[in-house]
């Protein structure tokens, strides 16, 4: 009768799941792993980790379960992550995803399922427009934001032609589109490369036009290791002396380590704009920033930054209601005051769960220790909201 | 028509080609000679990139890297052919892409290991990172130059050691009956084992040309791998001259899709439509061509005489 064992066992563990459940607050988290770009996932996992720990492991009282899953760069498998994440695990949050087309993928396997869907990076312009949902939020912002104050730098510098470089997906397009709506200039050429786990890589062919456009300035958004790759050949290429280079999320504490080492000089003094830096000059951001750099010996990113946040923001709505997971209704009011030390320091949301929040303009230098890494010189935006709010009917 | 962007872009095409053709020599006398399909050659043109990139590091030369890393990428492919391949040679190609495609995986969890995620940056020698002004108003980096310089030599040297040398007879011998030419007393498996290895060192010395401009990545070769396999159909399996045309034409297709074909689609599109529909079909070209050249010629443009 060896067979009626294994139903029994199943049922057992069936049964004892309910019980389990309720004494632990569990997030499920999907970001990259694998493929170059997992570098980027290891950053927002070790921030997360951080979090974690500086929270003593606990919100309200309740133990703190992470799950960490692995999208492989691809909208599908983030897709079907997601569903695993909400189906088998039950879990209360799904946080996390890089990538845009990978959360527009994800969406509704969470939202659906009535679960909170937290974004710690990507913002596409969908879900902060039309596709709003009342239990989507993001710690991060809206992508058209941070190319949008770029372009005000770019009308502030004087600069009257630009040439745009960007990968084409559903980010790549929001950035064109964010830099486009502010900068008042010409833009004279524009080049949409290849995307995704094969993405193209040498950029050759687009430099070379960019350069005979013979615009002011050149505009990029290439996140990852492409960034990496654009910035070589951008100063290989000779530019740097006649197509002063604007960008955004390209150049960050993943890349500047690299450039530092192989004495890639050209990038010190570069531009960009952003949300968030390192020596942003917030209490929480300090103690972020030192315990990070501290724990894993190197500079933080933005994406770490933001998913660092991620926690601290899941832990005010599950305090709010003193550890009721199932007050859906009282942790959505708590997470819309924002009431919660976040490393960019006091900011709020919109209509559409964006955040309202400042926009500063970053330059690459090196710090005390020797180590390359960006500094905030100005403001750009004061408590900025994305276009696409009043497309949200929240 | 501005014709210096047109030299540049042609240029930068060959450049391309040339890179191809590295990768897909190898491919194509492994597939044509020993009639076995290695999705893995991808994970070798990684191991010559990671390879130069930890030399360089430490020396603090990318040429003694990229010195250094030829031979450490052929006893890679060495120990790749005794043991994982060797085994294989007998079963049949769903075998071989189901254990390649394996070794491919293992590759990448093996270097995500021993490096990290991060990837690679090569610095180039001073003399490597400049620009040569080859023609008034052409002004190319002289890195991709001397890419273009060594992928044609050694276009030319594998030309010349395949038709005029007795390593290359056996190899062609290979080719069209490799049962005869184990009757005849050659070492079929010793042949096989330096083919395999060469072929490595090819891929290996296409990775770490590329490393400095792109970095040396975690599954770098997976992408290129896929359009090697167009270039070696296009040109015929076995055919080195054929995976040379080939490889300069989808290289040439490639760059000047992407140069001119949304100022050409705005001729008859909206501008926005233009910008859309551009991208995707450039990226679309190459395998449009694979797909008109093998309507016209099934067995591709170069196909070896006997098989």
């Amino acid at each position: 009768m060896k067979f009626r064992i294994v139903p029994m066992a199943v049922a057992a563990a069936l049964m004892a799941a309910p019980s389990f459940a309720a004494e632990t607050v569990k997030i499920g988290f999907v970001t990259t792993l694998t493929t170059p770009a997992g570098v980027i996932g290891r950053d927002m996992v070790d921030a997360v980790n951080l979090a974690v720990e500086h929270i003593g492991g606990k919100m309200a009282g309740l133990d703190v379960e992470l799950i960490i899953e692995d999208d492989g760069f691809k909208p599908e498998i983030g897709k079907q992550k997601t569903d695993k994440l909400v189906k088998q695990d039950d879990v209360d949050f799904v946080a996390g995803y890089i990538w845009s087309h990978v959360l527009l993928a994800s969406r509704n396997s969470a939202l659906k399922a009535g679960k909170f869907l937290i974004s710690s990076n990507a913002g596409p312009s969908q879900l902060a427009g039309k596709d709003c949902h009342k239990n989507f939020f993001s710690t991060s912002w809206q992508n058209d934001q941070t190319p949008m104050a770029l372009g005000e730098v770019l009308n502030k510098k004087g600069v009257k032609s630009l040439y745009v470089m960007s990968p084409n997906y559903a980010a790549g397009k929001n950035m064109v589109a964010g830099v486009e709506r502010t900068f008042k200039g010409k833009i004279v050429g524009k080049d949409m490369t290849k995307w995704g786990k094969d993405a193209q890589l040498d950029f050759s062919a687009e430099l070379a036009k960019a350069k005979a456009s013979g615009a002011d300035g050149l505009f990029v958004f290439y996140p990852g290791k492409a960034g990496g790759a654009f910035i070589k050949q951008y100063m290989q290429a000779g530019l740097s002396e006649t197509l002063p280079l604007y960008s955004v999320y390209t150049i960050d504490s993943l890349s500047l380590p690299k450039f530092q080492k192989a004495g890639m000089k050209g990038v010190l003094g570069s531009f960009m704009t952003q949300f968030w830096a390192p020596d942003l000059d917030t209490p929480q951001n300090k103690k972020f920033v030192s315990g990070f750099k501290a724990k894993y010996g190197r500079y933080p990113s933005f994406y770490a930054a933001q998913s660092y946040d991620t926690i601290f923001f899941i832990k005010s709505a599950v305090e709010a209601v003193g550890g009721n997971l199932d007050d859906m209704d009282g942790m959505r009011a708590a997470m819309m005051k924002a009431d919660y030390p976040s490393v960019r320091g006091k900011y709020t949301y919109g209509n559409n769960h964006m955040p309202i929040q400042n926009f500063y303009l970053r330059e690459v230098v090196v710090d005390a220790d020797g180590v390359w890494t960006t500094s905030i010189t100005d403001t750009v935006y004061t408590n900025h909201q994305d276009v696409y709010a009043k497309e949200c009917k929240l | 028509m501005d014709w210096t962007l047109l030299v540049t872009q042609l240029l930068n095409g060959v450049q391309l080609g040339v890179l191809l053709f590295l990768l897909a020599a190898g491919l194509t006398l492994i597939f044509g000679i020993m009639d076995f399909v290695n999705l893995a050659h991808g994970s070798l043109y990684m191991a010559g990139a990671y390879f130069c990139a930890t030399v360089a590091e430490w020396t603090g030369s990318f040429l003694i890297g990229a010195l250094a890393a030829l031979p450490l990428t052929f006893m890679v492919g060495l120990a790749v052919e005794m043991v994982v391949v060797r085994p294989l040679y007998a079963r049949d190609h769903l075998d071989h892409v189901l254990a390649t495609f394996g070794l491919i995986l293992f590759f990448d969890a093996l270097v995500h290991l021993v490096w990290g995620p991060e990837g690679i940056a090569i610095a180039l020698p001073g003399f490597l990172d400049g620009r040569v002004t080859i023609l008034p108003g052409i002004e190319i980096p002289t890195y991709r130059l001397l890419i273009i310089s060594v992928g044609l030599a050694v276009a030319a040297g594998l030309g010349y050691v395949v038709t005029r040398t007795r390593a290359g007879m056996l190899i062609r011998a290979g080719a069209a009956n490799r049962r005869m030419l184990g009757a005849l007393g050659v070492d079929v498996n010793k042949l096989f084992t330096l083919v395999f290895a060469g072929g490595a060192v090819l891929a290996g010395l296409a990775g770490l040309m590329i490393a400095p401009i792109t970095e040396a990545n975690i599954g770098m070769g997976n992408g290129i791998l896929i359009v090697a396999l167009v270039v070696i159909i296009i040109g015929g399996i076995g055919s080195i001259r054929g995976a040379f045309v080939a490889a300069i034409l989808i290289g040439m297709i490639d760059t000047m899709g992407r140069s001119y074909l949304d100022d050409l689609m705005k001729l008859f599109l909206s501008d926005q439509n233009a910008e859309t529909a551009a991208p995707a079909l450039s990226a679309m070209l190459i395998y449009i061509l694979m797909a008109v050249i093998l309507y016209f010629r099934p067995q591709g443009l170069f196909q070896p005489k006997v098989r």
